[in-house]
């Protein structure tokens, strides 16, 4: 072979790998993103049924029902809107009423949202993002930049 | 006055790298031996103040300064000595102080030990480090100084987050940052192999130990992440795909990448430019990484601070170094004239190959890391990529470059037959089958992908060894001679094949655990007995104590398997009083072939808890297989070819004995 053609067949070869890596790439895209909603993004646009969605926003105070066995259901609201969820399993150690909580799963035909994941992760005052925006769309957010000060809203301590 | 101290040698190491940054750069355009000499001394002085104040910082936590305000927020009288010490890089400060730490430590290396470099080149070298010196020492000074006073002071502190109170999360961001920033050495060859204009096999025998030093910390990093994110997050998984987990991965692949295609620089004097390329991307990503674990675009426990202003900064310094040295890449880069040819099947295709590989698996991750952030700043729309996104893309990527691992090492450089070194690998080939169908027969339940999985590892790990029986000529001479042979061997061959079989261990570990988890969610009181995968376990008692800064709940279970006890396993739940925080500490029994597994949920009723319990097949050798990988590194380093320094002391005398013969 000649210079050329060593080289020609190098970057053809490197080519082939990177249209395979871009494919596989857009196409996982396609078929593996979840998209995030609010409790008011569900009522107000719906889901695909059988859609895999997360559901954020803040465990409804008094409303967590522990069943039989580790199912236990709760609600998740941002004030405008509320949705129950059912979940099988361990909760998270920072779950508790009033924080802001991650779910993902998907919406049954009935309503109520199956999940099979909840996160409420790494720290007492933390606000998962999303649950942080769409609170702040609602109207409800009392974190930074809402008019109580943090030692009012969560007590004295480091905030991140 | 220890802080003040401290602060002011922070002052003086900026001024010092301001100066290692212009004068030697100045010395090596005009060939002035005096201006490029003062790098040497300036490297040494900046690490020496640099050390100086981490110590003092070091010391204002040991002593709970709470006048400091780093020490305020994130230290408390009540924590164990120990982690009053991690404490220092358990924030965003001490973190960031560290990180220079090492750069200067770095820096001042090359100083001390590149005597043999040609004096332009070490002046560029120790000029380019110093400048990402002044812009991490700048960023650290005016946007998050460590040494800030509070008066009046707190008469208690804020407290470590006690999720990063744990021995192996201790020295977990050491070795990153070691790994991180060790790549800043191969960004800095070469940019200045690029202002030099110059790239010979020399500049990649310089490149290759740094490098090479820099991805064992950084493999060992990851490794001792995964590990904490294992036993402490009590999800019982080992990777997550979380974006920072991503983010250490990237540097991970491309410095992988950089260890093979400098091999083909130095022996071929082939690959030139790509192999630049690779060193500017290494640190890129690394610096990519700091960016996004750094500036709170990524909440997790590494954001300690949600401050646009460092992020932005942080994102200025990234655009600076990783813009400037792709410009000055696309201007030099052409005159850096190419060297030895190959053929397609030849060792250097193979590198080639596994470049391109690497390459596309990191960019795989990349899009799976940023694409979220990207659209929520550009549409707002907010999704997750998770793991099943990685599953479909890095896998498959991947695959392919493991099946053929075994395959490069046994090549000829420039041209090679592709016939007998498959030759060479056919009991390899022949004991991967056999695994296949061993594993098939013992395990048939689970995927049918699992055994598959599992001869690949065995590929790997017998193709690895394949290359010294086939250098030892096992089995062709007389056993006498293989083993004279054996004593012989350069350490690099030992050093390459160590760490290719630890790439099959880890792989078979990841299978393991992918393939044949078995999970158990019960509610128990005490007396009740889960069944998971053959374990029996029954909760004897839950009691309650004290610890030195949290109180906890702490279970015993009674682990039987085949109606004998094999031991106890102690999960607990935990509460950080100062912190109103609570964390799960997952209980572990080990059998080295699976781990069992038991966490403490949440308590249900007067005597009830929720238990969850796993047994992940394999899953120590993820951890084991990273281990022999690092222990391969280290068997490389030690060969004498590569001792920092000696190629260069060789060549010189070389060159010195030609002269005086001609």
């Amino acid at each position: 072979m000649t210079r050329k053609q060593r080289r020609a067949s190098l970057i053809g070869a490197g080519l082939v790998i990177l249209a395979a890596a871009v494919g596989l790439v857009l196409t996982a895209l396609q078929d593996n993103i979840v998209f995030f909603y609010s409790p008011s993004d569900i009522a107000e646009r719906g889901t695909e049924p059988g859609e895999r969605l997360r559901l954020g926003g803040l465990v409804a105070e008094e409303s967590v029902v522990r069943g039989e066995g580790t199912d236990v259901r709760f609600d998740v609201t941002d004030f405008a809107a509320t949705v129950t969820v059912t979940y099988s399993g361990t909760l998270p150690d920072l779950f508790r009423e009033g924080q802001g909580v991650v779910t993902e799963g998907v919406l049954g035909a009935d309503g109520v949202f199956v999940a099979d994941t909840v996160l409420a992760k790494h720290d007492e005052n933390y606000m998962p993002p999303e649950v942080a925006d769409a609170l702040k769309r609602t109207g409800n957010w009392q974190g930074e930049g809402a008019e109580k000060s943090h030692s009012e809203t969560y007590g004295e301590g480091t905030y991140p | 006055m220890i802080a003040e101290t401290g602060h002011f040698a922070l002052v003086l190491a900026f001024a010092v790298a301001l100066l290692q940054t212009v004068l030697p750069q100045i010395g090596a355009y005009r060939q002035d031996a005096r201006l490029m000499a003062v790098g040497v001394p300036a490297a040494q002085a900046q690490f020496l103040l640099v050390l100086l104040s981490f110590a003092a910082l070091t010391a204002a936590f040991v002593t709970s300064d709470f006048s400091v305000y780093a020490v305020a927020q994130h230290s408390h009288s009540a924590k164990p000595l120990i982690y009053k010490i991690t404490g220092v890089w358990g924030n965003h400060e001490g973190s960031m102080l560290l990180w220079i730490l090492i750069l200067s430590v770095f820096g001042a290396a090359v100083a001390t030990f590149g005597r043999d470099l040609p004096d332009s080149l070490r002046a560029r070298v120790l000029s380019v480090q110093a400048l990402i010196g002044v812009a991490f020492l700048a960023f650290l000074l005016f946007t998050s100084n460590p040494f800030t006073r509070l008066d009046p002071a707190p008469i208690d502190g804020g407290g470590l987050n006690p999720l990063l109170q744990d021995p192996a999360l201790a020295f977990h961001p050491p070795f990153l940052y070691m790994g991180y920033v060790g790549f800043s050495m191969a960004f800095s060859f070469a940019v200045a192999a690029l202002l030099e204009g110059k790239v010979d096999p020399g500049w990649a025998r310089w490149v290759r130990p740094w490098t090479l030093a820099a991805w064992m910390a950084l493999t060992l990093g990851i490794a001792m992440g995964s590990w904490w994110a294992y036993y402490e997050l009590g999800w019982g998984g080992w990777w997550f795909w979380d974006p920072v987990e991503n983010a250490s991965l990237m540097p991970w692949l491309v410095g992988t990448a950089l260890l093979h295609s400098a091999i083909v620089v130095e022996k071929r004097d082939a690959l030139k430019s790509w192999t630049i390329l690779l060193a500017i991307f290494a640190f890129s990503l690394s610096l990519i990484g700091t960016f996004l674990v750094r500036s709170g675009v990524l909440t997790s426990v590494h954001a300690f601070a949600t401050d646009p202003e460092r992020g932005l900064v942080i994102l200025g310094i990234l655009a600076f170094f990783i813009g400037g040295a792709l410009t000055l890449y696309a201007w030099r880069a052409p005159q850096l004239k190419g060297g030895g040819l190959f053929a397609p099947v030849s060792r250097e295709g193979a590198l080639v190959l596994n470049n391109l590989f690497l390459a596309a698996a990191t960019v795989a991750v990349f899009v799976g890391t940023l694409y979220p952030l990207a659209l929520d700043s550009l549409t707002g729309e907010k999704i997750s990529v998770g793991p099943p996104f990685f599953n479909m893309t890095f896998v498959p990527i991947v695959l392919p470059l493991l099946l053929l691992v075994p395959l490069g090492p046994l090549l000829s450089w420039k041209r090679s037959d592709i016939y007998p070194v498959l030759q060479r690998l056919f009991a390899a080939a022949g004991l991967a089958i056999l695994t296949v169908i061993a594993v098939a027969a013992v395990r048939g339940e689970g995927p049918w992908l699992a055994p598959i999985g599992l001869g690949l590892a065995a590929w790997l790990v017998f193709g690895a060894f394949s290359d010294i029986a086939y250098r030892v000529k096992a089995f062709k001479v007389p056993a006498r001679e293989s083993l004279r042979r054996l004593r012989h061997l350069p350490r690099a061959v030992w050093g390459s094949t160590l760490a290719h079989a630890g790439v099959g261990i880890m792989v078979a570990g990841i299978v393991g655990i992918s393939a044949w988890r078995v999970e158990s969610v019960a509610a128990m009181a005490t007396g009740d007995v889960l069944e998971v995968g053959g374990y029996e376990l029954m909760l004897a008692n839950v009691g309650a104590y004290e610890g030195p800064n949290f109180r906890a709940e702490k279970a015993e279970f009674i682990a039987v398997k085949n109606g004998r006890e094999i031991g106890r396993l102690r999960p607990e739940k935990r509460v950080y009083p100062v912190q109103n925080m609570p964390t799960t500490e997952a209980a572990i029994y080990t059998a080295w072939v699976s781990d069992l597994y038991v966490v403490l949920g949440d308590r249900r009723g007067e005597n009830e808890w929720t238990v969850r319990a796993y047994v992940n097949p394999l899953v120590p050798w993820v951890w084991i297989g990273s281990v022999i990988m690092v222990l391969g590194g280290a068997v490389s380093l030690s060969d004498r070819r590569y001792r920092l320094g000696i190629p260069f002391a060789r060549r010189k005398a070389r060159v010195a004995a030609e002269g005086a013969a001609s």
